[in-house]
């Protein structure tokens, strides 16, 4: 039977009823009607339900809904403020850093997530921290010109 | 669809409760990572899932040189990869911690978690059979402590009796002049599962002869194994070229690998000969020099098939 459950979500606190078996993936998705994060694989290979919890990036098919009410959760719907998108996103269009785009919110939240504990990589370094996000276009290196210019763009305005 | 209600203990006590209360039709989690991939493929149907997240008291991980270093349960393999004292003191461990999957997956899977679905594949378990973790397992009664070679029993098999919680692994501290090293092999280099992984740790004494070994190696046999055959060449003597190579050989001989879509049977204990000589090189090279950069560890810990 469905409870209630209070999550956070990209700095909103939203009171919902969720299946208690339910992934923080479905509960995004079905329950909170955000369905940036995508349903690739299901199980914790592909990186595409990539979600921060608490700034940190998790695949959130594999987080228990019920067990993420003390985390905040944001998603890649939060990024964007009133100033428009953030220096990732930005740079992710700049850089042409897609193609089918479904691997893209995935990646983006691994990348800022990433960012915020490291804002100097290495593109090594860069390329360490999206190894859980695949993209099936194979579009890798784009996407890690756009991680490198946004790090940059990060520490310049910072 | 297989559905399970959900249980959220705020206190041990409460948990072996829980336990004791729903017996055999309850599961409990760590992480979860393990968890929600098998009930979803049907391999686990519980009725009821016990999430430890919220018991407080089993997020530390400590070290003093008296005990050791001291995982609690809740403990992450990516807090695992992150620690300066992992990285300095139990290198090993951190390699086998930056080899397991990806980031989003180490933030939430824990080193406990890891050992209790006992994976021959796991990629923390090596390294901390080749640091002789203990493991504390609290039950009704009180608690009790099993070295960690005692738990694996069999593929995803442990000693850990039914309404029993393990809440802590024990680490000592290593000898002085130790290095160490853990190696994955694996067609890709993220997300993987180990086709065949090696730890080893060794430590120096001052006339440079192997003072202490330990070996290990996942995804060769039922569960994790100790390599005793291999490592007793080893002690007393010095770790050169050609007692590493026999000692690796030996490692080798003492898998029992399976072929499955990963490997064949014959590649594994190739690689198993391989990958041990290399962990054991770096050990010694490490043993008396400095603290290798972790980067570096990084680049040797998962080394791909193509």
């Amino acid at each position: 039977m469905k409870q209630p459950l209070n999550l956070n979500i990209n700095g909103e606190n939203r009171l919902m009823l969720v299946e208690p078996y339910y992934s923080l993936l479905d509960c995004l998705r079905d329950d909170a009607q955000l369905t940036g994060a995508k349903k690739g694989c299901d199980e914790g290979d592909c990186g595409a339900c990539t979600v921060l919890m608490d700034g940190k990036p998790v695949t959130s098919c594999l987080v228990l809904a019920h067990s993420a009410h003390d985390s905040a959760i944001t998603t890649i719907e939060g990024l964007a403020d009133v100033d428009g998108l953030s220096p990732v996103q930005k740079a992710f269009v700049e850089h042409g850093g897609l193609q089918c785009g479904f691997c893209i919110p995935g990646l983006i939240m691994s990348a800022t997530g990433f960012l915020q504990e490291n804002p100097n990589p290495t593109e090594e370094d860069v390329r360490f921290a999206i190894g859980g996000n695949l993209c099936r276009c194979t579009g890798y290196a784009r996407v890690v010109e756009a991680v490198m210019a946004a790090a940059q763009e990060i520490r310049e305005t910072s | 669809m297989a559905r399970f209600d959900y249980l959220e203990p705020h206190s041990l006590d409460e948990a072996l409760g829980m336990l004791e209360k729903h017996g055999a039709r309850a599961r409990l989690v760590a992480g979860s990572t393990d968890f929600l991939v098998r009930w979803r493929t049907g391999v686990w149907r519980p009725e009821i899932v016990v999430c430890m997240q919220h018991v407080p008291g089993l997020d530390g991980l400590q070290f003093n040189d008296d005990d050791g270093l001291s995982i609690g349960a809740m403990v992450t393999v990516q807090d695992i990869e992150q620690n300066d004292i992992v990285r300095t003191r139990y290198p090993a461990l951190a390699a086998g911690a930056t080899a397991f999957a990806g980031v989003q997956v180490r933030n939430l899977a824990t080193a406990v978690g890891n050992v209790c679905n006992a994976s021959p594949a796991g990629d923390t378990l090596p390294a901390l059979l080749a640091y002789d973790a203990q493991c504390r397992i609290v039950n009704s009664n009180g608690e009790r402590w099993a070295p960690l070679t005692e738990v694996f029993v069999g593929p995803g098999q442990t000693a850990v009796g039914a309404g029993e919680i393990m809440t802590e692994l024990r680490l000592p501290t290593p000898p002085p002049n130790s290095g160490g090293l853990y190696i994955k092999h694996s067609p890709r280099g993220a997300m993987d599962i180990s086709a065949v992984g090696a730890a080893s740790v060794m430590s120096l004494a001052s006339d440079g002869t192997c003072a202490s070994v330990r070996i290990a190696l996942g995804a060769v046999a039922p569960t994790p194994i100790r390599a005793f055959g291999a490592e007793g060449r080893l002690i007393g003597q010095v770790p050169t070229d050609e007692n590493i190579a026999e000692s690796a050989r030996l490692a080798a001989q003492s898998s029992r690998p399976i072929a499955d879509v990963r490997s064949g049977a014959e590649y594994r204990r190739e690689i198993a000969q391989v990958l041990t000589e290399r962990t054991l090189r770096h050990a010694a090279l490490t043993a008396l020099g400095d603290v290798p950069d972790f980067d570096d560890v990084r680049r040797l810990a998962v080394q791909t098939a193509w």
